[in-house]
C-alpha cells in the first residue's frame, strides 16, 4: 500500500491509529483521580509531541541515514516559526501559508548553511552547525530585535496590518489561527465518557496529519535509492569518493530536507501557539533534538518520535508535581513514612525533574544501546517467546 | 593602543579559563576518544570546592545577643566562626581569607576521585560506543551532577573571594609610560593567568619528559599498537581522566573568585570549550591551548567600543564566526591531525 | 456537539449532573453555561503558579512558590492570615475565595517564553486553572501575559520590571503589582543627585535585550534630567560570564559613575568584575567613582557578597520596612520558612491577595469581572503604602524604595539598607508616556 512494503505499512497504520487515538491513549486515568496528574491528554501536549516528533523524524533523516550530527538544528526550526509568526502578521490568521512559507525559509536556510558546513565531515561538521545556530540565536535575541522582538519573542498584536485578514476582532481582541474560516486550531471537542475525559483539538489533528504525511515521507526516503546512498556515506564515505561518486550533493539534499522538516516543525508551532521566541534556537535545543533521536534509536524510523514524546512528557508532566501532589498520593500512608516519601520524591520530581531525565539518559543508553526501540524490541522479543504462535504479532518494530 | 594592549590583557585571562577547560577535554579526546560533555560540570565542582572550603571554615557556634534582633523580632543569633576560637579572631579570619587557595589542597584529591569514579564506572563502558552514545551518557551524567549542586547549594551564585591582598588592581599603564587608570588589572587575573601557565606547562613536560607520559602520548597516536605491545593502557588512561578532571577542576577553583559559582557556570562553559578544542584541532594539545587564548583575545577585542560601533553585536558572535572562518580555511581546525573525529 | 475553547472545569461540573455514571458518550459545553474559560465548581477553584524552577532564577521561583503557598494557606483561614488583617479591602474572610476552598497547581517556566507558555497552557487545559501568575523575568511576563489574553483566564505578572510589560505588550487580562524601569529611575535620580552631585558623568553597560534596553532608556532619561550626562552605553551579550572587557575601559572614558543595567546572574557578575577591577577605590574627575545598580534584587545580592556594600538601587519592596502590612508579611512568611521574604515573594503574594479579592468584590471569577474590580481599585496596607491598580494600562502605583549595601549586615539576609521611601506621585507618569506607547490594552477577553 502506497508503495511500502507490508512491514512498513504495518508501522504506518499503527503511527497513524496512535495518532488518531491520542486523545484517548494519553488520558487513561480518569479525571479527578490521584493518578489523573499522569494524564498527557491535553492538546498542548499532544501537540507538542507530534511537533517534536516531526522535528525529530527530520533530524533522522540526517542523522540516522547519513550519521552526520548537526548541532544547530533548532535554527531551522526558530526561523520556521519567526516566518509563519510573520505571515500571521502581515498576511492573515490562515495557517497553511504560513506553513508553507516556515518550510521554504528553512529550507533555503539549510541549503545555505548546509552547503558552507558539509564541506567539512565529523566533529567539525558538529561544531560548524552549532557556531551558525548560535550566532543567529545570539542575533534574534539582540541585535535583530526589531524582527524577533528578542527576549520575549515575536507576538501578534492588534497594530499588525493582516491584510487578508483584520487587525483586531469585532470584540477587540486578537484573531486567532485557523485552517479555514471558522475552524480554529484551538477548537475542542470535549468528551466525557463516565469519570473519564478526553479532548480533541483541531490543531492537533492538523499537527498529526502533517506527522503522518512527515512520517510516511520518511520511510520512502528510507527505502529508496537515495536512502540507500546516505546510507553509504556513513558506512564508508571514502569509499564512495574511490568509486567517483560525489557524495555531496545527496548530503547536502538530506540536510535541506531535514531543515524543511524542522521548518515545518516550527510552522506548526507557531501555528499552534503563535509565539516565536528566540531560545528555540539556542544550542540547547538542538541539544534537545540530538538526544530526543538517539534516546529513541538513531536510525530507527519510530524511534526519534518516541524520543521526542519522552523528554517533552518529562518536561511537562514531572516537573508540575509540587508538594501538595505529592501529599496527596502519600496520605494515606502515617505521617513519618508519609514525610519520608515526600522528601525522596523530592530529589526526582517538581523543580528535580532535571535530575530524573539526566539518570533515565544514563540508564537507557547504558542498557539499551539502540535506544528506546531496542527496549521495545526485548519486550517484543519477550512476547513473542511467551506466546509463540502468535508469530504474526503487530508490535512496533523499527526500521532495522 | 592602550585599549589594545588593556584588552590582549583581558583576553589572556578570558583564554587561561578556556584554555584549561580545554587541555583536558582535548586530553579525554585524544586518549579515549570520548565525546566527553560531563567535562563543564567537572569545571563547575571544582569551583564548588571552593565554596566547600569556604562553608567548612566558617563553621560557626552560635551565641545570642540580646541587643539585637533579627527580621522578626527575636533576639538575634551571631554566629562566630570555629576557626575564630581555634585560632584567634585575627589567625581565624585570615585563614577564611585565604580559603580559596586552601581549596586547591582540598580539590585535588577530590577531583581524582571524582575522575577516577566517572572513568571505571560509567565512561569506559563507553570507549567502543558510537560518539552519540557518548554524548547522551555524558550529557545525562553532567545534568545530574548538576541539579546535585543545585539540590545543596542551591541556583543563586555564592560569593567566594580572593584574599584581600589579592584585591583591587595592578596599573599596567603606569609602567609602559600611559596616564595612571588607563590599562589597569585585577590582581587576582594576574595570578589566575600565572595559574594558567602553570598547569599547562605541567602537563606538556608530564607529558613530555615521563615515561607514563610517552606511553599516553603513543597511546594517542595508536592505541591498538601500544596495546599489542602488552601496555596495561586502560590503567593509564583512568590516570589520564583523573589528571583531565583535576586540570578542570583547579580551572574551576581559581575562577570562582572572578565569578561567584553556580550551579549551570559548566553548561555555559562547556560549549565554548567544545569550539576552542575543534578549533584548536583534534587530538592537538597544543591546539587546544592557542585556540583558547586566541579566542579569548579576539572575544575581548570585539567588545571594544570601536569595533561595537561599526559592527553591532558582534562581540555576540566573534567566537562563533571565528570558529567557522578557521575551519573553513584549514579543515582540521589550527593543529589537527588528520582523521581524528572526522567521522 | 458544541464547540469550546481551552475549557474544562465547567464540563466536570455540568457533567457531573447531566452524565454521571453513563456509559454513553456526552457532549457538553462549559462555554453554554457559564461564559468563560475554566469556570470553577462550587467547592474549589485552582490557580496556576508558574515560576522558574530550573535555570539562573531557580532560586526566585522557589521563594515565589513559598509566598503562593503562603497566600493561599492565610486565605483558606490557615496560619496567622498574613496580610488579610493588614489590607484596606475586607472582603476576604478566609473561607477561600467565593466560599470555595483555593488549590493549585504548579510549573517551571524555566524562565524561556516556550517552557512557560507551555507550562501555563497546562494549566489551562489540562488542571483547569482559573488564573496564572508568576515569573522572573520580563520576556516571560509578556509572552504569558499573551497567551493568558488569548485564552481567557487573568494573568497577575510576578517580578518583571521591563515598562512594555504594561507598556507596549500590556494586556486587558494582565495586571502587574510590581514596578518598573521608569519608576526606578524616577526614584533613583533624585537620591543619585543628592549623594554625588549634579555634574556627574555616567557610563552605562546594559544587557542587550528588551528589559536592559528600557531600563537603560529610563535611567539615562532621569539622570540627564539631573544635570548628569551620559558618556557611553555599552550592550553586553546576555550569556557574557565575564564582564572585564567592558569594564576595562570604563575608567579612562572620562566617567565617574557606572550604571549596570543588569539582573540576576549577570548582574552579580559585572558587579564583581567592577570591584576587582578596584572601580570604587578610583578618583576621576576629581570625584570618588561610583558604581549604581538601578534593580536590586536581594536574593541574588548575596551571590556578590559584600561587592554590594554602599551601591545604590531601587527595590520594590523590602523585609525592612516598618509598616504594619509589611510586618505582618515578614513574620507569617519568617515563622513559617525561617528566613524572610524576598521582593519577588512580596509582589507574587500581594498579586494573589489581590486577585482573590478582586473576585470576591466582583462577585464572579469571570475575568472581565475580575478585571473590572481590580481596575482603578485604590487599596492600602499591603506593604506598599497606598497603592492605585491603574485602569488605563493595568499597572500599581505606589511607593518605591530606593535603598544601598549595608555596611555593616548582622546576619547573611541583611544586605540592603533603606536610604528613602520615594512617594507615589513622585514616580507616576502619564498612561501615554512616550517609554509606554505602542500597545494597547484591547478588551478583556473571558474565554469560552
Amino acid at each position: 500500500m502506497f508503495g511500502l512494503n507490508k512491514k512498513d505499512t504495518t508501522l504506518l497504520i499503527a503511527v497513524a491509529f496512535l495518532a488518531l487515538c491520542a486523545p484517548f491513549i494519553l488520558n487513561p486515568f480518569p479525571e479527578g483521580s490521584s493518578l489523573a496528574q499522569f494524564n498527557a491528554g491535553y492538546p498542548d501536549l499532544m501537540q507538542r509531541f507530534v511537533i517534536f516528533g516531526i522535528f525529530a523524524i527530520g533530524f533522522n533523516i540526517l542523522f540516522g541515514l547519513t550519521g552526520y550530527l548537526s548541532f544547530g538544528h533548532a535554527a531551522f526550526l526558530g526561523v520556521g516559526s519567526y516566518s509563519a509568526v510573520w505571515m500571521f502578521k502581515l498576511l492573515g490568521m490562515n495557517v497553511l501559508p504560513a506553513i508553507a512559507l516556515s518550510v521554504v525559509v528553512a529550507g533555503l536556510f539549510a541549503l545555505l548553511i548546509g552547503y558552507i558546513s558539509l564541506r567539512r565531515s565529523g566533529i567539525y561538521f558538529s561544531i560548524l552547525t552549532l557556531a551558525f545556530a548560535q550566532m543567529s540565536f545570539n542575533l534574534a535575541y539582540s541585535v535583530l530585535t526589531p524582527i524577533t522582538n528578542g527576549e520575549t519573542g515575536l507576538q501578534l498584536t492588534l497594530n499588525d496590518p493582516r491584510i487578508l485578514g483584520q487587525s483586531a476582532t469585532a470584540d477587540g481582541g486578537i484573531p486567532v489561527t485557523n485552517l479555514l474560516p471558522g475552524i480554529e486550531m484551538r477548537d475542542t471537542f470535549t468528551m466525557e465518557l463516565g469519570p473519564w475525559l478526553f479532548q480533541f483539538n483541531t490543531g492537533y489533528y492538523l499537527c498529526a496529519v502533517f506527522l503522518l504525511l512527515a512520517f510516511y515521507l520518511s520511510v520512502r526516503i528510507f527505502r529508496s535509492p537515495f536512502g540507500l546512498m546516505l546510507r553509504a556515506v556513513k558506512s564508508n564515505q571514502q569509499r564512495m569518493y574511490y568509486t567517483g561518486l560525489n557524495t555531496r550533493p545527496y548530503t547536502l539534499a538530506a540536510f535541506v530536507i531535514s531543515g524543511m522538516y524542522a521548518g515545518l516543525a516550527g510552522g506548526l508551532m507557531a501555528s499552534m501557539d503563535p509565539l516565536a521566541g528566540a531560545e528555540r534556537m539556542q544550542w540547547t535545543a538542538s541539544g534537545e533534538v540530538v538526544l530526543m533521536t538517539i534516546l529513541g534509536g538513531a536510525g530507527t524510523l519510530i524511534g526519534p518520535v518516541l524520543g521526542a514524546g519522552f523528554i517533552k512528557y518529562f518536561e511537562n508532566i514531572f516537573s508540575k508535581i509540587n508538594d501538595s501532589v505529592l501529599h496527596g498520593w502519600f496520605g494515606f500512608m502515617p505521617d513519618g513514612l508519609e514525610n519520608a516519601l515526600v522528601f525522596v520524591s523530592h530529589f526526582f520530581v517538581g523543580k528535580s525533574w532535571h535530575l530524573t531525565l539526566g539518570l533515565l539518559f544514563m540508564l537507557v543508553v547504558t542498557f539499551l544501546p539502540g535506544g528506546l526501540v531496542e527496549g521495545g524490541q526485548r519486550i517484543g522479543r519477550l512476547f513473542r517467546r511467551k506466546s509463540a504462535e502468535d508469530a504474526k504479532s503487530t508490535d512496533v518494530k523499527p526500521a532495522e | 593602543m592602550d585599549a589594545i594592549i588593556l584588552q590582549i590583557l583581558n583576553g589572556l585571562d578570558k583564554g587561561s579559563a578556556y584554555a584549561l577547560i580545554a587541555l583536558g577535554l582535548t586530553l579525554i579526546f585524544g586518549t579515549l576518544g570520548v565525546v566527553n560533555f560531563a567535562h563543564g560540570a567537572l569545571f563547575m565542582i571544582g569551583a564548588f570546592c571552593a565554596v566547600t572550603v569556604q562553608r567548612v571554615l566558617n563553621f560557626s557556634y552560635e551565641t545570642i545577643d540580646p541587643s539585637q534582633t533579627d527580621f522578626l523580632g527575636n533576639p538575634l543569633v551571631v554566629k562566630t566562626p570555629y576557626v575564630f576560637s581555634w585560632f584567634g579572631p585575627e589567625t581565624g579570619a585570615s585563614i577564611i581569607d585565604w580559603s580559596v587557595p586552601l581549596a586547591i589542597l582540598f580539590a585535588i584529591p577530590v577531583m581524582i576521585v571524582v575522575g577516577f569514579v566517572m572513568e571505571r564506572g560509567l565512561i569506559k563502558h563507553f570507549y567502543k560506543r558510537p560518539h552519540a552514545d557518548q554524548i547522551l551518557v555524558t550529557f545525562g551524567l553532567a545534568i545530574v551532577l548538576q541539579e546535585l549542586i543545585k539540590y545543596f547549594y542551591g541556583a543563586n551564585p555564592i560569593q567566594t573571594g580572593a584574599p584581600d591582598v589579592f584585591r583591587g588592581s595592578f596599573d599596567f599603564g603606569v609602567m609602559l609610560g600611559f596616564d595612571p587608570n588607563v590599562i589597569i588589572y585585577p590582581y587576582w587575573r594576574l595570578v589566575y593567568f600565572a595559574f594558567a601557565a602553570v598547569i599547562i606547562g605541567a602537563v606538556f613536560a608530564f607529558l613530555q619528559f615521563t615515561t607514563f607520559g610517552m606511553v599516553v602520548r603513543a597511546g594517542m597516536a595508536d592505541r591498538e599498537t601500544v596495546g599489542l605491545l602488552g601496555i596495561n593502557i586502560d590503567k593509564k588512561f583512568t590516570i589520564m581522566f583523573g589528571l583531565a578532571a583535576a586540570v578542570a577542576g583547579l580551572a574551576g577553583v581559581m575562577y570562582a573568585p572572578i565569578n561567584s559559582p553556580n550551579y549551570h557556570m559548566g553548561m555555559d562553559f562547556l560549549v565554548l570549550s567544545f569550539v576552542v578544542v575543534v578549533v584548536g584541532g583534534m587530538g592537538s594539545l597544543p591546539g587546544a591551548v592557542l585556540a583558547g587564548f586566541l579566542l579569548g583575545i579576539l572575544e575581548s577585542f570585539a567588545s571594544m567600543n570601536e569595533i561595537k560601533s561599526i559592527l553591532p553585536g558582534i562581540d555576540q558572535i566573534i567566537i562563533y564566526l571565528v570558529a567557522i572562518i578557521i575551519l573553513l580555511t584549514r579543515p582540521r581546525g589550527l593543529m589537527g591531525r588528520k582523521g581524528v573525529m572526522e567521522d | 456537539m458544541s464547540k469550546t475553547n481551552l475549557t474544562r472545569r465547567g464540563v466536570l461540573q455540568t457533567g457531573a449532573v447531566a452524565g454521571a455514571g453513563l456509559a454513553l458518550p456526552t457532549y457538553l459545553s462549559a462555554a453554554s453555561h457559564t461564559g468563560f474559560t475554566n469556570a470553577p465548581g462550587d467547592s474549589s477553584v485552582t490557580l496556576g503558579f508558574n515560576v522558574p524552577q530550573t535555570g539562573a532564577y531557580a532560586d526566585e521561583g522557589a521563594d515565589e512558590l513559598r509566598a503562593y503557598e503562603l497566600a493561599v494557606e492565610h486565605l483558606n483561614g490557615g496560619g496567622d492570615g498574613g496580610m488579610l488583617p493588614t489590607f484596606s479591602s475586607k472582603v476576604l474572610d478566609g473561607t477561600g475565595i467565593l466560599g470555595r476552598k483555593v488549590e493549585y497547581v504548579t510549573g517551571d517556566t524555566q524562565t524561556k517564553s516556550d517552557a512557560a507558555r507551555a507550562s501555563a497552557k497546562a494549566m489551562i487545559e489540562k488542571e483547569g486553572a482559573i488564573m496564572i501568575t508568576g515569573g522572573s523575568s520580563s520576556g516571560v511576563a509578556v509572552a504569558v501575559q499573551g497567551l493568558c489574553q488569548e485564552a481567557g483566564v487573568i494573568f497577575m505578572a510576578g517580578l518583571t520590571h521591563s515598562n512594555d510589560t504594561t507598556g507596549k505588550d500590556k494586556k486587558a487580562n494582565g495586571f502587574r503589582h510590581f514596578f518598573n524601569a521608569y519608576m526606578s529611575a524616577a526614584a533613583l535620580a533624585p537620591v543619585l543627585a543628592k549623594m554625588y552631585g549634579n555634574d556627574r558623568k555616567a557610563y552605562h553597560l546594559t544587557a542587550d535585550y528588551t528589559w536592559g534596553w528600557t531600563q537603560q532608556e529610563s535611567i539615562a532619561a532621569a539622570t540627564e534630567a539631573m544635570g548628569w550626562e551620559t558618556v557611553n552605553n555599552v550592550l553586553t551579550p546576555l550569556a557574557s560570564t565575564d564582564f572585564s572587557s567592558y569594564i576595562a575601559p570604563v575608567l579612562n572614558s572620562g566617567a565617574d559613575v557606572l550604571v549596570l543595567n543588569h539582573y540576576g546572574g549577570n548582574m552579580v557578575n559585572s558587579l564583581t568584575n567592577a570591584v576587582q577591577f578596584g572601580l570604587r577605590e578610583k578618583q576621576v574627575n576629581g570625584k570618588n567613582f561610583e558604581i549604581v545598580v538601578p534593580l536590586y534584587s536581594r536574593l541574588m545580592a548575596r551571590g556578590a557578597g559584600e561587592n554590594v556594600k554602599g551601591i545604590f538601587g531601587s527595590t520594590n519592596w523590602h523585609w525592612s520596612l516598618q509598616d504594619e502590612g509589611s510586618k505582618a508579611f515578614v513574620k507569617s512568611f519568617g515563622t513559617k520558612y525561617g528566613f524572610p521574604p524576598s521582593q519577588a515573594a512580596h509582589t507574587c503574594y500581594v498579586q494573589t491577595l489581590l486577585y482573590a479579592d478582586a473576585v470576591t468584590r466582583g462577585g464572579s471569577f469571570n475575568p472581565c469581572a475580575v478585571a473590572e474590580a481590580l481596575e482603578g481599585f485604590e487599596f492600602d496596607g499591603l506593604g506598599n503604602g497606598p497603592t492605585l491598580y491603574r485602569a488605563e494600562d493595568h499597572q500599581c502605583f505606589k511607593d518605591v524604595l530606593v535603598v544601598k549595601g549595608k555596611e555593616n549586615p548582622t546576619s547573611e539576609f541583611d544586605l540592603l539598607e533603606i536610604v528613602e521611601v520615594t512617594p507615589r506621585a513622585q514616580v507616576e507618569y502619564a498612561a501615554d508616556h512616550p517609554m509606554f506607547a505602542g500597545g494597547q490594552l484591547g478588551s478583556c477577553n473571558p474565554g469560552a
